[in-house]
Formats: structure tokens, C-alpha cells, sequence
């Protein structure tokens, strides 16, 4: 999983991104200690991924590019954010997610929002890429660029199939 | 101390000091517009209980400017752990103030629980801030905004002033916003 979660990390760091806040998922821990001991970008844990979305908001008019890292149970709690914030005031953001609850998810309580996921980001038209961890830090950066020319989040999808891809 | 007392003391200090403002959905936001607008103000429409986290995030972006929020009971009741990722993670130009009036002033003053049991102040200071004053009147509003704080929880009377809608788009809040520090030749 360290190939995976450091192509992510090359990704971020071609995309500029110097600020993240994170609510941990499971799959998602080698990549956050590569963000916590990274000295170019300041790493936030926040308790909540809505409150995430706001203080990337913070950041980013601040004059910071930032990234939240999330699992896509967090997407649930910011809908509210993502809409009257960020879409409301054309804001940013690249949502860095963990996508559970897809085939071969061993926790039951992963699987309806697993489901929901895309469709919720679709009718949102929040962008959204499921890339391969050959296309992971291409990935990132376009929909970084995406997101900044836009002016709105775009989301990158990393479900069971890529953690565990080789 | 009716709000837009409270609001007016914080808006004349931001501006003496050049201090970024984040100010709470609802009326708190339209009584700060019609005291003092600056496009340092940025007038949050939507996502309540959000201003604190917003101006954390603005605040580590931008630490050599004072960063002043202007938030609810009812805000901060709906996003409570803020409290405890200001308490680890606040940096000194954070000032977090929490106008509390016991009730959701721009729905129609229903009660939240800081009008009974529930203390803000003392759940900030759980949270691990220690740096946290309590007021009550406009005196003691000055004199804790001269002090080392990064939270203060001033009480106020429930009620709105007659005060009228903001007269901005969202576009027009953020873009003058953001050109405070952001060159414009590279805003998108």
C-alpha cells in the first residue's frame, strides 16, 4: 500500500498542494504520515469531515491549495458544506477519498454509503475519478486543476480494488 | 449588551488593526455589514456552523494577520468539535468570538441549551483552549479584546436589528476578499 498511497503524495505535491485537513480512514494512514512529515504542507486533523470543509475554505482564501482526506462515509456529513459553501462561493477543493463499501467491503456499515457515493457527487456535479495506481498522480493533479479552474471541489475515488491492486 | 453592540466594538477594533473578519450566517452577518462593510469582512451565507472553522483554516493560511470570528451559540453548538481542533491547533492571531444570545436569534429566538445548562466558555476551556474570557457588557468586551485570547464568549441580549439584507453576491464577497492577498493576475 506504500506504492499506492505515495503516488497519491507525488500527485499532491505536483498539484501544489501545501495545506490538508483529514479525518482518518484505515486505508488512507500511510499517506497521512507522509502529509504529517511532509515540511511543505500543513496537515490539520479536524473531528468532523464538515468541519474539514471549512477550514479548507479558510485556507484556500487564504491563499493556500488545499486538500481534504476523507472516507467517503465523511461525504455524508458535509453535503451541506460543500453546497452553500464551496459551490456557493465558487471555493475549491480537492477531496482526497476513500471509497468503502465497495466489492469485498467486510464491514457491513461501509456498504450504503458506498453505494450512494458517486450519485451523491454526480448530482452535486462535484467531478469525480476512480483512477488506477498507474493514473493515480496524474489523476491527482488534474483534478486539482480541474477544481482550481472551475472553482469548485473534484473528488478522487479510491476504492478496495485500488488499495489492494498491484 | 444588544449584539450589534457587541458586533460594532469587534468591527472598530478589526479595522484599527486590519484584522480579517468571519462573521456567522444570518443577522449577525447582515448587523456587521451595515456597521462597518470592508472586504475584509467575509459575510458567510450559508453552511451554518462553519465560521469557526473557516477562519482557523484563513487563520494558519495567513498568520501574520489578526483573524477575528464572529460566531453563535446555536453555530457553535452545531459544530462543536471545532472546539477542540481550535484548542491543538489554533494559531496566536486566532480570536474565536461566540455572541450568545441563548437561542437562534434569526429563526425566531427559540432557546438553545446555553439559555439552561450548557457553557460555552467552560466547554472551550475542557477542550483545552486556555486562553478563553467571558463578558458580559461592552466594557468587558473592550478590555478582553486588549488582552491575550483565543476565545471569548459574550453575552447578549436576544434580538435583531432592524438592519437590511447584504446588498453582495457571493462572487463579489470572495473576490475582493481574496484579492486582500492573492495578486490578481493569478486569481482564476
Amino acid at each position: 500500500m506504500i506504492d499506492h498511497s505515495q503516488a497519491i503524495h507525488r500527485g499532491l505535491k505536483r498539484a501544489g498542494i501545501d495545506f490538508a485537513a483529514s479525518v482518518p480512514c484505515v486505508n488512507l494512514g500511510l499517506l497521512l504520515d507522509l502529509i504529517s512529515h511532509d515540511p511543505e504542507m500543513l496537515h490539520i486533523p479536524v473531528t468532523r469531515e464538515e468541519e474539514g470543509v471549512g477550514v479548507c475554505a479558510g485556507a484556500w482564501m487564504g491563499g493556500c491549495r488545499p486538500a481534504l482526506l476523507m472516507q467517503n462515509s465523511g461525504l455524508g456529513n458535509s453535503i451541506n458544506a460543500l453546497a452553500s459553501l464551496d459551490l456557493l462561493y465558487g471555493i475549491p477543493l480537492l477531496m482526497i477519498v476513500s471509497h468503502r463499501g465497495s466489492d469485498g467491503e467486510p464491514i457491513i456499515g461501509q456498504v450504503p454509503m458506498g453505494k450512494l457515493t458517486s450519485e451523491l457527487l454526480k448530482t452535486m456535479e462535484i467531478p469525480s475519478y476512480s483512477p488506477s495506481i498507474s493514473t493515480a498522480e496524474e489523476s491527482v493533479v488534474k483534478a486539482w486543476n480541474q477544481a482550481e479552474s472551475q472553482r469548485k471541489p473534484a473528488a478522487l475515488l479510491f476504492d478496495l480494488g485500488f488499495w489492494g491492486s498491484r | 449588551m444588544k449584539r450589534i453592540e457587541a458586533i460594532t466594538i469587534a468591527a472598530e477594533i478589526a479595522q484599527a488593526q486590519g484584522a480579517l473578519l468571519i462573521s456567522n450566517i444570518g443577522f449577525p452577518s447582515r448587523e456587521l455589514y451595515a456597521i462597518k462593510d470592508r472586504s475584509e469582512n467575509f459575510y458567510m451565507l450559508g453552511s451554518m456552523g462553519l465560521a469557526s472553522s473557516i477562519g482557523l483554516g484563513l487563520s494558519l493560511a495567513q498568520k501574520k494577520r489578526k483573524v477575528i470570528v464572529l460566531d453563535g451559540d446555536g453555530s457553535v453548538l452545531m459544530n462543536l468539535g471545532t472546539l477542540a481542533t481550535i484548542a491543538n491547533y489554533a494559531p496566536d492571531n486566532y480570536l474565536l468570538i461566540i455572541l450568545d444570545n441563548c437561542c437562534y436569534g434569526s429563526t425566531g429566538l427559540q432557546p438553545t441549551c446555553t439559555s439552561d445548562k450548557t457553557d460555552l466558555a467552560g466547554m472551550a476551556r475542557a477542550a483545552g483552549t486556555e486562553n478563553v474570557l467571558k463578558v458580559n457588557d461592552p466594557q468587558g468586551l473592550k478590555q478582553a479584546l486588549s488582552e491575550k485570547a483565543t476565545v471569548i464568549l459574550a453575552r447578549v441580549d436576544p434580538g435583531n436589528a432592524d438592519v437590511p439584507i447584504i446588498n453582495l453576491t457571493p462572487d463579489q464577497i470572495i473576490e475582493r476578499f481574496r484579492r486582500i492577498f492573492v495578486p490578481l493576475e493569478e486569481l482564476s
